[in-house]
Order: structure tokens, then sequence, then C-alpha cells
């Protein structure tokens, strides 16, 4: 298990950075698919079988194909991957990098001066239940804010997605048709 | 070792028959669908025809391997792959026998959820790498039918999860030994019945192909053994719905006299039918029908089987 999770964790690495790296759109989309399947992966490796099957069906299958659906709609080809290419130059990665460079020297601090507490071996697997029992027990509020978030924006895709009245629908029918 | 070697065997087993079963349903498909519409249907190749997959695999892979100039190369060659390898993985969880199954997972329901929803990615990619606006139209129909559909397929199994208690392929199976889980799920299988049908885009709702509109739709543009990849993910899409359909409401293996895996195949093999006989017997709606009858209907179906399961789970506790 512990080599499934050095493998997928740098299947995840490495795909995330082509994410940024790629010039043509549903490449880069895909790749980022990629790395929520490995993300996914190292949530099965490390004993949370619940929560990597939540991984894919919410983000890499319901969330990034609407992603691939706009994309797609958009239709970008050949002209916005010359546009990338332009802008992908070498002064504006100074910036990212050097923000990335202290995350990751933050995070490389905290796991040498942490001591080595939980290995693989005495992690054990939380399953569909547990998961469960935690999101409606100590962590109710949280699920409930959720909820009402999801809710206010399903009301204002309604809202926006609603038909125009009758009236409103026949002057703009007078001006469109016939032409 | 010799654990391992089983495993592998079942493995490979299962590979091997569900490739053969995908084939044969090409002749028993076209034979039935003759059958129901008074001619013959092919009978020419062997004894009454049963070869005639082996005699199309040899001229689909003959083929010239076309991949058109304005097509996104990459994205082209795997878009055909992807629909057949997320339909493979979902036999995965699925339980033939007590002894054979590939992966004893307990989280199985979602695991098959979360298969079929890659599988989108096929039908979507292959439409927007062909370069063509049919195949586009195609492509964003399938897209937005599947995410559709794919929401109350997962809502409609949420009630057999409740009555077994469990995700695991297994247990929701031994769970129906008194009593099949269509009797008190039926909402629940008719909507995961049509939802299925959706998924895998058959007649009724093939709009994402519709060959009189948009000639074949997302795969206009595949030739050869691409586009064979197509068609053998689409059976086999069609093996594993009636399959899941028999697990989750029918009893999976469990019948008397006959060894487990007869009865399982036989329960399978009769939905198989159906759907044939759905695409000889039904026309294709319009497709803001199918959005419509989607988020109108089957949904709140769902939802209200969802609660009214869950209403008596807790009073009869």
């Amino acid at each position: 298990m512990v080599n499934v999770f050095y493998i997928s964790a740098a299947v995840a690495v490495v795909s995330t950075m082509l994410v940024i790296v790629q010039k043509n759109v549903v490449h880069a989309l895909l790749y980022l698919i990629l790395s929520l399947l490995s993300v996914s992966v190292i949530f099965f490796s490390i004993g949370a079988p619940f929560v990597a099957a939540l991984e894919i069906i919410i983000y890499a299958g319901a969330i990034m194909v609407l992603f691939v659906f706009v994309i797609m709609m958009l239709n970008l080809g050949a002209q916005s991957a010359e546009e990338e290419r332009h802008w992908q130059t070498g002064r504006m990665w100074i910036g990212p990098s050097a923000l990335g460079a202290a995350l990751l020297a933050d995070l490389v601090y905290m796991l040498v001066s942490a001591p080595p507490r939980s290995s693989f071996g005495n992690l054990s697997p939380v399953g569909p239940k547990q998961t469960g029992i935690a999101l409606f027990g100590p962590y109710l509020v949280g699920v409930e804010l959720a909820s009402l978030l999801l809710l206010a924006g399903l009301i204002g895709a309604y809202h926006l997605g609603k038909p125009a009245k009758r009236e409103e629908r026949k002057e703009e029918d007078k001006t469109a048709w016939p032409r | 070792m010799n654990q391992t070697l089983k495993h592998l065997l079942i493995v490979f087993g299962v590979l091997g028959v569900m490739m053969s079963i995908a084939a044969g349903l090409i002749w028993v498909e076209r034979r039935l669908l003759g059958f129901w519409q008074d001619r013959y249907g092919p009978n020419r190749v062997g004894p009454m025809g049963v070869l005639q997959p082996l005699a199309d695999v040899i001229k689909i892979l003959a083929k010239e391997d076309w991949v058109p100039p304005f097509a996104d190369k990459p994205v082209f060659i795997l878009a055909p792959a992807i629909i057949v390898i997320t339909v493979l993985l979902s036999f995965a969880v699925v339980p033939f026998t007590p002894g054979i199954a590939i992966a004893n997972l307990n989280i199985g329901v979602l695991y098959f959820l979360a298969m079929s929803s890659l599988g989108v990615y096929s039908v979507a990619l292959a439409g927007w790498s062909s370069g063509n606006k049919y195949s586009l139209i195609g492509a964003l129909r399938a897209s937005a039918q599947m995410i559709s559909y794919e929401v109350f397929m997962g809502l409609s199994l949420m009630g057999v999860v409740m009555l077994a208690g469990s995700f695991n392929l297994h247990e929701i199976v031994e769970a129906q030994r008194g009593l099949w889980f269509i009797v008190p799920q039926f909402l629940g299988f008719v909507v995961f019945l049509i939802a299925g049908v959706a998924e895998t885009h058959r007649l009724p709702f093939d709009l994402p192909e519709a060959e009189s509109e948009l000639v074949a739709g997302f795969h206009s543009e595949y030739s050869g053994m691409k586009f064979g990849l197509f068609f053998v993910g689409e059976y086999l899409g069609i093996t594993l719905i009636s399959a899941l359909i028999t697990t989750f409401f029918f009893g999976g293996w469990l019948g008397p006299l006959l060894p487990p895996v007869v009865w399982f195949f036989i329960k399978t093999f009769l939905f198989v039918g159906f759907f044939i006989l759905l695409r000889a017997a039904l026309p294709r709606p319009r497709y803001d029908q199918l959005i419509r009858i989607g988020w109108k209907l089957m949904l709140p179906l769902a939802l209200l089987n969802i609660v009214v399961t869950g209403g008596i789970i807790l009073a009869a506790r």
C-alpha cells in the first residue's frame, strides 16, 4: 500500500504540473481529471474508500464533465493555444514559483520537525458508515451550511434559466423574426 | 500461491466471458430484431449465423484505421478506449456467485456509480475531438443526457442500500434471501431501468447517435476497430446494466435447484432481451422531452422513493 501511495502521489504531482503547462485547454482538463483520479487512489490507499469513491463521482465524474462541456461549447482551437503560448513566457513563472517554493519549504519544514506518529500499518480503514456517523454527528452544522449554499446556487440557476414571460417573449420575437 | 492463481483465473475468466458475451450479443440482437420485425437476420455464417460476429470482427480489423486530419489525435484515440475500460472495470464488483467475484468492495454501489460517471468522457471527448459539428452536437447531447440520468440512477439505488444496510453487492444479494427487492423497491427498479437505458444510450434514448438527424453523432468520424470499441462498449454496457438489475432487484444468484451461476445468467439475459425488445418496439423521443422526463418526473419519483422507504424503515424499527 505504501508503494501504491507513492506512485499515485507522483502521478498526481506530475499531472497537476502538466495542467498548468499544457497549451490546449481540453488536454489540460484531461490532466486535471487524471490528477483527481490519482488523488482518489491516494485516499483509497490510506484507508478511506468512501471518500475515494465520492472524489471520483463528484469531482471527476460530475464537476469536470461540466467543465469539459463548457470548454467544448466555447470551441477554443488553435487560436487560444497560440495565445497561451504568448502568455507562458519565462517571466510569468517567477511570481507563482516563488509562492509555490515558499509553500513547499513550509511543508518540508513541518514534515521534518513533526515527530513521526502513524505509519500505514496502524491506520484503520474508514468505511461509509463511520463517515456518515461523523458527518451527521459532530459535523452536522457543516453539512447543513453546505446544503444551504447549494440551495442558494440552485435557486440562482433557476432564476437565470427561467423562461421569459409571455409578453417579453413576444417583444423578442418581433425584433428577432423575420429578418 | 493457489489463492493467487484462483484470483487470476477469476479475473481473466470474467474478462473473457464478458468480451465474448459482448460479441455474441451482436448476433443475438440482430437475430432477435429480425424475429420481431418478421425477417431472418444474419443466418449464413455457421449454424444459424452464430459465427456472424467473427466475420464482423475480421472485416472491421481489416478496415483502414483512419484518423481525420482535422481531429485532435491523442484525444481521438483515447476516447473509444475509455468506455470499454470503465465498463470492464465496473464488472469487478459484480458478484456472479458467492465464490466468483473479482473484488468484494464495501463501497461496491459507489464504485459502479463512479465508473459509470467516468464513462461520460468517452462520448464527450469522442465528439469534441472529431472536429465535426454533428459529432459535437452528439457529444453535447450525450453529456447532458448522461449527467442528468446519472443523478437519479444513484438516487434510485439508495432505497436498495437502505433496505440492505450496505453498499456491498454481496450483502445486497444476501439481504434478498426472503424477498427480492423488486417487490418493496418497485419504484426504484423502474427509475433504475430507465436511467440504465439512458446511460447506455440505447434506443429509445439513443439521441446522441440518432442516425436520422446526426449521422451517428459522436462516432461519425470513427472507423475500423476504434468504431468497433464503441460498439463493444455499448454491448458491454447493456450486459453490465442487466447484471446489476439482477443483483440489485432480482436476487442475484439466488434461486432454487439450478446452480447459482446459471440463475445469474438466466436473469441477466432476460434483461438483455428486454433491452433489445425496447429497441425493436419504441420510437425515440424528442431531446427536450427526454431531459424533461428526467428532471421533472424521474428525479421526484426517486426522491419520493427514498423518503417513503426511509420512513417505513424508521417506523418498523
